[in-house]
């Protein structure tokens, strides 16, 4: 197993210019980068000898709504013969269109689908970019922080018809959600009061 | 004169028995050479990872094991090492050798569901009913120490949810005594077996890069020859503490896998001994009163236990904001959590990596040039389940 701190100091030494900030918390590198950097860092930790991530685990994106830059991609690698694992986070504005890295990893070919499904977030030459995971003529992007939990439509079998029909979800009691935060420390106007 | 050919698509699934659940794979067949398959996900979708962020993190541990519902603890085991590394828990060791137990039971079960059933896709049914037998037995194990048979709900951050009942461990112990030797009768039906190894053998053949691309992990990593086992390579709990061997495939083929289950089981059992035989005795799970609930016997006499107790089961605990993907050897595979918490009692958010979403990704580049009849042994060999591709 390599050391962690060598390896960060070689990645930082190779892609000096190309890494925004590196850390390391959790036994796991974490590093930022650009946009536009990131098909090339990806296929030199690939395929650079001193890194050899050669396992794509996972693509994701978080949502920050509040934030202007919005969304957080985050691409997960592990590497068998160092042992070691990285987590590379790039910025992502909406509507901003990112390129895709399935000519690098196949693997991603899905997961970038499911970013595409789940985040609206574009990619550039995906050769497939459809919706995976959500149902066929889905609308929307469920996991962003301003999808409602109850979703918008609901499915059932109507008799009248005798087929399955969409209709907008009507709730017999509202979605409640409960602000159990202690109210000597948590509640909003609280929090506010002493702020100030 | 040639003839003229034309390509037919064909549905198989949602609802095909040897879909292993709600797959619908869009065929193109040349006569009988499938030239392309294209899966359609999702039929099973919840949404997990977004009812995830609208509950608290105790709320959240049941949603772990509908994902994978055949071996439900090893997925709740990566969700709550998450929590651990970010709260910086100590997990009493009585707690940890549970763990690792039901973890090692869990990995049985499902290898014995996907072993047999993929011996009944392939057309022996003697299998599924032995190994079912034994299924059984095991989810009694489950129903003991948690109270339901599948949907356990029994691991929490900093331990588990209560200790074993008296006399478990003997039960235990004589189910791992009796197991080599069914596992022996499944061999004797399968292994050598000329219907079997015809239908497994040079199908579905993954070379060890093409695993890699394709970030097979699991079995379906080691049948390729890749040596990579997170509880030997990366150990989390006290997995370091026992002895047990990593099968390894040689031929990357759907017998090759079927074999490393099989091994695979054998370890087990010797973990779960190993388990028996050195469990430690102690508390089961952390003594800090902000994470995990007190004993019911002092919530009547103590003011802060009962003060602890209620705002465990209302607000919820607290998790400081960070960011960490951790990752266990679930049955199937690497199955990770990449955790993002806020400070406050709900994960901000929680992606969870199962997998076979990968593997079954990689279904058209399996299956293409191969006999339609291959498709259910190559299906079977992935060990898919839909709860945890579609989440």
């Amino acid at each position: 197993m390599q050391n962690i701190q060598d390896l960060e100091k070689i990645l930082n030494s190779e892609l000096n210019t190309k890494i925004k900030s590196s850390l390391i918390k959790h036994n796991q590198i974490y590093l930022k980068i650009d946009e536009t950097d990131l098909t090339e860092v990806i296929l030199f930790l690939k395929t650079n000898s001193k890194t050899k991530f050669r396992q794509l685990i996972d693509i994701t994106a978080v949502d920050f709504p509040e934030n202007e830059i919005r969304f957080k991609l985050v691409y997960l690698l592990l590497s068998h013969e160092f042992n070691q694992r990285i987590i590379i986070e790039i910025d992502v504005k909406e509507k901003e269109i990112v390129g895709s890295i399935t000519s690098i990893f196949p693997a991603a070919n899905w997961m970038e689908r499911e970013v595409f499904d789940m985040y609206g977030i574009d990619f550039k030459d995906h050769p497939d970019l459809r919706r995976i995971l959500t149902d066929y003529g889905f609308e929307g992007h469920p996991l962003r922080k301003d999808f409602p939990l109850t979703g918008h439509n609901e499915v059932r079998y109507s008799h009248e018809t005798k087929k399955v029909i969409y209709e907008p979800v009507k709730l017999e009691q509202n979605y409640r959600n409960f602000d159990y935060e202690s109210p000597w420390e948590g509640t909003k106007y609280i929090k506010e009061q002493t702020k100030e | 004169m040639a003839k003229e050919t034309k390509t037919l698509n064909l549905n198989f699934g949602p609802q095909h028995p040897a879909a292993h659940g709600v797959l619908r794979l869009i065929l193109q067949l040349d006569g009988e050479i499938v030239e392309k398959a294209d899966p359609h996900i999702g039929l099973l979708h919840r949404g997990t990872e977004k009812l995830i962020e609208n509950k608290t993190y105790t709320q959240a541990v049941p949603y772990f094991d509908r994902l994978d519902y055949v071996a439900p603890m090893n997925q709740e085991h990566a969700f709550a090492l998450a929590i651990e590394k970010i709260l910086k828990i100590q997990v009493p060791i009585r707690a940890q050798y549970i763990r690792v137990m039901f973890c090692e039971i869990g990995r049985i079960l499902s290898h014995i569901l996907n072993v047999t059933t993929q011996a009944m896709d392939v057309g022996a049914l003697t299998p599924t009913l032995w190994g079912f037998e034994e299924r059984e037995i095991l989810m009694g194990f489950y129903e003991k120490v948690s109270g339901s048979r599948l949907h356990a709900n029994y691991f929490r951050a900093g331990g588990v949810h209560q200790d074993l009942p008296k006399g478990l461990d003997k039960e235990i112990g004589k189910f791992c005594e009796r197991f080599p030797k069914i596992i022996n009768d499944l061999e004797l039906l399968l292994t050598d077996n000329r219907i079997f190894k015809q239908r497994n053998v040079d199908i579905g053949v993954v070379s060890k890069q093409d695993a890699l691309d394709y970030s097979f992990s699991g079995v379906m990593l080691r049948g390729s020859g890749v040596p990579w086992d997170l509880r030997k390579s990366q150990p989390y709990d006290c997995y370091e503490q026992f002895e047990f061997k990593i099968p390894v495939g040689k031929n990357g083929d759907c017998y090759d896998r079927y074999l490393c289950r099989i091994e695979e089981m054998k370890e087990s059992v010797n973990i779960i001994n190993q388990c028996l035989a050195n469990l430690p005795v102690g508390p089961i799970k952390t003594d800090d009163g902000k994470i995990s609930p007190p004993p019911k016997k002092e919530i009547k006499q103590s003011m802060e236990a009962l003060i602890h107790h209620f705002k465990l089961y209302t607000e919820g605990y607290r998790v400081d904001k960070d960011e960490i993907y951790t990752a266990v050897e679930a049955p199937k595979g690497e199955f990770g959590v990449y955790l993002i918490s806020d400070g406050s009692s709900k994960p901000y958010k929680c992606k969870i990596r199962a997998p076979g979403f990968s593997h079954l990704q990689a279904m058209d580049y399996l299956i293409k040039g191969h006999m339609l009849a291959d498709v259910p042994a190559v299906l079977g060999s992935m060990d898919i389940v839909f709860g945890e591709v579609d989440r």
